[in-house]
């Protein structure tokens, strides 16, 4: 009864190719960010936003940008955290060692650096697909780790291969507190998820969907598919690189080769899947979930009171065993969940 | 070039060590079409439970090794009855993820029964030099490394035997061609698929024997299904010759580019050359060498 569109009519082709064609989701929409630039700033312990509210932002950026790849695009990675890496990397060397450089120039610096190592990474997908093309992508996370471990130049020759990050400051503002350093994360995250669900209704996104359902067909009518499918690497290992960047300066604090571990990429891969594929909206979901999930499950196991070696081990098997449960129960993710609960709200109080 | 002969033959028995995890993913993709990533952790879960009954049980190792063969191929039903069995036609990268959170869980498994500690897996058979051949060439062969590569000759031998002279290995084939006419000339899939499962577990333990009592039963040991990786894309995910050929170029050329290359880029590059090395050959056959050519069509 809420939730309906009878009533709303669409008297212009603005208003037919808007994003939130609903006025409900728009103004949910809306409350959402307002409780999210707002209220969140003033409720939230420092706690909450160190542990749970940055990282997940930080981490749905990143799946935001495996799921252009992957989801729209169709070309599996595992190599999300080696383009992190990279992006984190270029914007600390940027920093480092261009004087004056605002910090927001070196993140998109250090996402255009990524998107370079994408698309180098990305050329092989021309000829390889599916888990031969996955397989050769643990190469970049091999490689591009071991690189910047054993290049010094890269980590300024620190002796310990860790770094504190810079500072942040944008026009003389310093970001310190968590508080401050979430407001960032947030804008930063909301104009890319922005652009995002732009591009991939637009002709960009059509042109990566046709290339994922079939690039043989794709090519025949008419898309190039090696401009394509290497858009898709470079605006992903964009997206990556500067998730990256901001995961080394708001959330951990320092810059270091071994925190982008294939862990990580797996982990963010994780998101893309139970988030659902192809849903920019899933990869919030995602994220939330593979944030909330080892926090949730450590908090219920400590309660237990069993010992640590035990806890940590029970925290994996549950963790593995609930992955595999929500594969079963909805495999195209939690965005599936959503879209059909919306559906079933619109028809609400009626059955069909 | 003496040296060189002894890198390359060290090389050459490690790949055989490779090939022997690769072939477990290689049995698993081919019947089911499942890239099963949870091998590395079957690995881990076999060689622990081995030395877990030897030691916590006092039981020899040759009753130990059985009962875990018992628990291995229950685990492989167990696998497909519980995880594959309800995602039957989702998307691959489905599967593959459901065989990442198997991972973890068989990984915490493990450590959850058996503890997290290292454990050392004695079968008896020393990591010395050959003496026979030092005297001959002068060249230092394991004779660990040319047990281990016997055994996954036999292995691979009895495999090839079971794929190619059974009718269980018909039904194996014939699922792994097409399931719908495997299905529809009465091969019961789901049994094939178990049995499937149940022969990854096996190979699993042979590999967990081999690799726990040279590097020790550890953690690291998960590991080990990276290192198969670039193994099954050289030689193609629906070979099990090419598992074969794709470790033997693997081992050899990551030991002698660590030899060789390696003292002027910094060392360490055994983590990303094999590849690197596999990324090469893919751009000129895109399924690997031996792999099935897939022909695409609209």
């Amino acid at each position: 009864m809420i939730y309906r569109e009878a009533g709303q009519y669409k008297t212009t082709y603005d208003t037919d190719t808007q994003i939130f064609p609903i006025a409900q989701d728009r103004y949910a929409m809306l409350a959402i960010l307002l409780i999210a630039f707002i209220v969140i700033p003033f409720v939230a312990t420092p706690y909450i936003f160190s542990a749970i509210l940055i990282p997940f932002l930080i981490f749905s950026l990143a799946a935001l940008g495996l799921n252009i790849l992957t989801g729209y695009a169709g070309q599996i990675s595992l190599g999300t955290a080696a383009f992190m890496a990279v992006g984190a990397f270029a914007s600390y060397n940027f920093m480092l060692r261009v004087p004056g450089m605002p910090i927001l120039l070196a993140f998109i610096l250090g996402g255009i650096c990524a998107a370079m190592v994408g698309i180098a990474f990305g050329l092989p997908s021309l000829r390889i697909r599916g888990f031969y093309l996955a397989a050769s992508t643990l190469a970049t996370q091999f490689f591009v780790v071991w690189c910047l471990t054993k290049v010094p130049w890269f980590t300024n020759n620190s002796a310990s291969g860790v770094i504190t990050a810079q500072q942040i400051e944008i026009l003389g503002f310093k970001f310190d507190s968590p508080q401050e350093k979430y407001l960032l994360v947030l804008g930063i995250v909301c104009v890319l998820a922005l652009l995002a669900k732009n591009m991939v209704r637009s002709t960009v996104g059509r042109s990566w969907m046709a290339v994922r359902d079939m690039d043989v067909a794709a090519e025949v009518i008419g898309f190039r598919v090696m401009k394509t499918k290497l858009t898709a690497f470079a605006v992903s290992s964009f997206y990556c690189g500067i998730a990256g960047a901001l995961f080394a300066y708001c959330y951990v604090g320092t810059v270091e080769p071994e925190a982008y571990n294939l862990d990580l990429s797996f982990r963010i891969l994780f998101m893309v899947i139970i988030g659902g594929l192809g849903s920019i909206l899933g990869s919030f979901f995602g994220a939330a979930f593979i944030v909330l999930l080892p926090i949730v499950l450590s908090m219920i196991v400590h309660v237990t009171g069993l010992p640590n070696s035990v806890t940590s081990n029970v925290e994996l098997m549950v963790f593995g065993g609930l992955i595999i449960f929500f594969l079963i129960v909805e495999p195209h993710g939690l965005a599936r969940l959503w879209q059909i609960g919306k559906e079933k709200l619109r028809l609400w109080p009626f059955p069909h | 070039m003496q040296f060189f002969f002894e890198v390359l033959i060290a090389g050459l028995l490690s790949g055989v060590m490779y090939a022997l995890v690769a072939l477990g993913f290689v049995l698993i993709f081919k019947a089911s079409g499942v890239f099963n990533f949870a091998q590395g952790a079957m690995v881990f879960f076999a060689a622990l439970t081995t030395v877990g009954l030897k030691e916590e049980f006092g039981l020899s190792l040759w009753l130990a090794i059985p009962i875990t063969m018992v628990v291995m191929v229950l685990l492989g039903i167990a696998t497909e009855r519980i995880v594959l069995r309800p995602l039957v036609n989702q998307h691959d990268i489905t599967l593959f993820m459901a065989t990442i959170g198997l991972t973890f869980f068989l990984e915490g498994l493990a450590q959850l029964i058996w503890g997290s500690n290292v454990r050392r897996l004695d079968l008896g058979i020393q990591d010395v030099p050959i003496e026979f051949v030092m005297d001959k060439t002068g060249m230092l062969i394991s004779q660990f490394d040319v047990i281990a590569a016997i055994i996954c000759a036999i292995l691979v031998a009895a495999l090839a035997i079971l794929f190619n002279k059974t009718k269980v290995g018909r039904a194996l084939r014939a699922v792994a061609d097409d399931h719908q006419a495997a299905l529809s000339v009465g091969i019961p899939l789901q049994h094939v698929w178990a049995i499937v499962w149940a022969v990854a577990g096996f190979v699993a333990l042979v590999a967990g024997l081999l690799w726990g009592s040279r590097n020790g039963v550890q953690f690291a040991l998960t590991f080990v299904a990276l290192k198969a990786l670039p193994v099954l894309i050289l030689g193609g995910f629906t070979s099990v010759p090419g598992a074969i050929v794709g470790g033997l170029i693997i081992g050899a050329s990551e030991k002698l580019a660590e030899v060789y290359i390696g003292p002027y880029v910094g060392g360490g590059i055994e983590g990303w050359f094999p590849y690197v090395l596999a990324l090469v050959f893919l751009l000129v056959r895109p399924e690997g060498l031996f792999g099935e050519k897939i022909i695409r069509r609209i």
